[in-house]
């Protein structure tokens, strides 16, 4: 069956370019770009609306195993579809965590059989993400993990880390760090400045941040280990970042939706919504990790869609769970970067879709012959006020409750099948 | 006149003019209190709980005269024993008090913005008696009372704040306060009790004892909160004494007419010389324990009319 898309705004990310035209999809790929379409191809309408690849998100969190009532991959993937993202790269951070060939088969299986999207698993660098012994990568790699990591606990044991990169520099592996210098950030649940000394929070400096990239670039530049930073959210870590990619050591960098769109202030009074890892940063920091992303130095914004319950989080602050969610208002929260100058649409495009396909090896995040057809249509003028309660999420946590975003997802394909959405199906023409 | 707020979370929320009319009202008690008929009806049928998640005598006990010179009736929950340890939660335990119809709901809590929270549940007036390292309100009203009664004006003061800052409620509250009322703060203490970014608040920041202390009309000594320490934030407790302990000989770069406070309790021979805390000359500690009845009095009185006002309206 062949599908065609009439009088799309195409957003190509790997061109960089945001022009009107077509485009055709037969057996689950992208057939043809600008070319006439079919007769046969059942024709989209998009009147002018953006088409665009799917989003790649890195980094979600599922509840699956462990806290299936937080999130499922059902719900998960409900809400992905709705927000645009066509593949998610889980987290390992389950419980029990995702270490062994055994529970990755078995969450391949839970998302094959619940999702309408891809879902791509990481799994743990070390068994139990204790950071103690490496975990068995070279099978994990066979069931499918597409990178390792502990997710937010940093291995701190630097001979267990560094053996652990000297192994999956032997598989080809990528591995996913956290920069934080676990000694510095225990117990803090803020930035330490102005607001958590005013808010008596206890606080983490942003050094943290820089002690432990530069920690995992002295590892990387020793072990020669393909490396991907979850979250660089300081600008004092973007000169060292910066440094890295120039010494030609194989490392990237992503930054949460969160930390690009809000600042410690919104946080306000003691607003657990706002508590994620790491804390939300100074204005300052903020503007920076923008500017890192437009220049292509931070490569990937993603939701670091973390699922809590209302238990979890109607806590006094520095007891309630950090995390938000994210899928659903990944596209709508970038869009405030398009809407303010500072992204264009192909650059957004880029780090949400072309760059984590690329880094994690998956064919998708493109608009060319070939690739899958994982689509987003969307529309970034539509105005709306988020409802919480509206989310697919099972988890509410979202700290754009009330918040006014502008662009909505109009309809999502994963493989060419729609999987979210409606849209006015016209046929072509003959 | 009545607060513009429901409750009384911190200093943070308050103007000037309420400041100045919540010392006016306790400076009417505290000269009651020591008359001989001290109760009134003023709080007569409310019911007044005050619930403590964290240990404390000498604020649970003024609270509880204060209540009870107000004619409320007053019930003393130390929740740090209680049903927090059978894993309720707090929101658990206000819904449950607030089902009891309190009318004035006295709370301390060992997290910062666990009294804000808490507020937020409850259909009466709050007031925080201290959360986490956040505020406490009523501390800070008692000091600027006592500062106010022994200088007779609580403006373009110099006021000297010395000792753990970081962890304390006591400071953040009275920085605030005093910077509101336009007096000039300095916070002295080593660089491992000072909060980062603190500078940026409208104050002076220092670890010399010597050089904060200098020309100050006030010198406010912090308690060494040892049960808060993680460790490691000073070598050893004489060190302390010997850089940052007030003694008469640092008190000498003070004015000569300096006072000196103390929150309690005191520490003798960590923060604070004995000596000079019993020296009547300058300290004023025991006055800030009379005037902490007087001022609770006043912001329950206080808290109280908005709450009539409201439930009439």
């Amino acid at each position: 069956m062949m599908l065609g898309f009439a009088d799309a705004r195409l957003i190509d990310p790997e061109a960089g370019t945001d022009r009107r035209g077509t485009l055709l999809v037969a057996g689950g790929r992208i057939a043809a770009v600008d070319g006439p379409l079919p007769g046969e191809a059942t024709v989209i309408d998009c009147a002018g609306k953006c088409l665009a690849p799917g989003l790649v998100d890195v980094g979600v969190q599922v509840g699956e195993p462990g806290a299936r009532h937080k999130e499922s991959f059902r719900s998960a993937g409900l809400a992905a579809a709705a927000g645009g993202v066509t593949t998610l790269v889980t987290r390992p951070d389950t419980d029990p965590p995702i270490d062994s060939p055994e529970v990755l088969e078995f969450v391949t299986r839970r998302a094959r059989a619940e999702t309408p999207v891809n879902i791509r698993p990481m799994a743990a660098l070390t068994k139990g993400r204790a950071g103690r012994e490496m975990t068995e990568m070279g099978f994990l790699l066979d069931a499918g993990a597409v990178a390792f990591t502990d997710a937010d606990r940093v291995v701190s044991d630097t001979r267990v880390l560094t053996r652990a990169m000297s192994y999956a520099r032997g598989l080809g592996a990528l591995i996913l760090g956290h920069p934080q210098e676990p000694g510095l950030s225990r117990g803090a649940c803020a930035t330490s400045g102005k607001f958590a000394s005013l808010k008596g929070l206890p606080g983490v400096a942003p050094m943290a941040e820089r002690i432990g990239f530069d920690r995992d670039m002295g590892l990387v530049e020793m072990t020669g280990a393909r490396w991907h930073a979850d979250q660089i959210t300081c600008a004092r870590t973007l000169p060292a970042l910066e440094r890295a990619k120039a010494n030609g050591l194989d490392v990237t960098a992503g930054v949460s939706i969160h930390h690009l769109t809000l600042n410690e202030f919104d946080v306000g009074d003691y607003r657990t919504f706002f508590k994620v890892t790491p804390p939300l940063r100074a204005e300052a920091d903020r503007v920076a990790v923008v500017e890192a992303v437009a220049a292509g130095l931070i490569d990937i914004i993603c939701s670091m869609h973390t699922p809590q319950d209302e238990e979890s989080k109607r806590l006094p602050f520095e007891e309630a769970a950090p995390g938000a969610v994210g899928l659903e208002t990944l596209l709508p929260a970038a869009l405030r970067l398009y809407h303010a100058g500072a992204l264009s649409l192909p650059q957004l495009f880029r780090a949400m879709a072309l760059n984590p396909a690329r880094r994690f090896g998956l064919p998708a995040g493109r608009l060319s012959p070939g690739a899958p057809a994982d689509l987003v249509l969307f529309d970034p003028a539509t105005p709306s006020v988020l409802d919480r309660f509206t989310l697919r999420s099972k988890s509410k946590n979202t700290p754009f409750d009330g918040a006014r975003l502008q662009g909505r997802v109009l309809a999502t394909w994963v493989a060419g099948v729609p999987v979210h959405g409606e849209t006015a199906v016209a046929a072509a023409g003959g | 006149m009545a607060l513009r707020a429901r409750h009384l979370l911190g200093i943070e929320p308050l103007a000037p003019d309420e400041i100045t009319a919540l010392l006016d009202l306790a400076e009417r008690h505290a000269g009651r209190n020591r008359g001989g008929e001290k109760h009134t009806a003023l709080l007569a049928g409310l019911t007044q709980i005050n619930m403590f998640f964290e240990p404390s005598t000498r604020t649970q006990a003024s609270f509880e005269l204060a209540g009870k010179r107000l004619g409320a009736d007053v019930m003393n929950m130390s929740v740090a024993q209680s049903s927090v340890k059978k894993g309720e939660t707090l929101i658990d335990t206000a819904l449950t008090l607030n089902a009891m119809h309190p009318d004035l709901l006295v709370v301390r809590h060992p997290a910062s913005g666990a009294v804000d929270l808490l507020a937020e549940k409850v259909a009466c007036a709050v007031l925080n008696a201290g959360d986490g390292r956040h505020e406490h309100p009523t501390q800070a009203l008692l000091d600027a009372l006592t500062i106010r009664r022994a200088k007779g004006r609580l403006h373009r003061l110099t006021v000297a704040i010395c000792g753990d800052i970081a962890h304390s409620r006591v400071a953040r509250s009275n920085l605030i306060l005093l910077n509101r009322m336009e007096n000039r703060v300095r916070l002295v203490g080593p660089p491992t009790l000072m909060p980062a970014g603190v500078g940026e608040l409208g104050c002076e920041v220092t670890d010399d004892m010597r050089e904060g202390l200098a020309g100050a009309d006030v010198v406010m000594m912090l308690r060494l909160q040892k049960e808060r320490m993680d460790g490691g934030f000073i070598p050893s407790e004489r060190e302390y004494y010997h850089r940052y302990g007030l003694d008469a000989e640092k008190l000498l770069h003070a004015k000569p007419d300096a006072i000196v406070m103390h929150p309690g309790p005191m520490n003798r021979g960590v923060e604070i010389d004995g000596t000079l805390a019993d020296d009547i000359r300058h300290s004023v500690i025991q006055q800030q324990v009379e005037m902490g009845v007087a001022v609770r009095m006043a912001a329950m009185e206080m808290l109280t009319a908005s709450l009539r006002a409201a439930r009439a309206g």
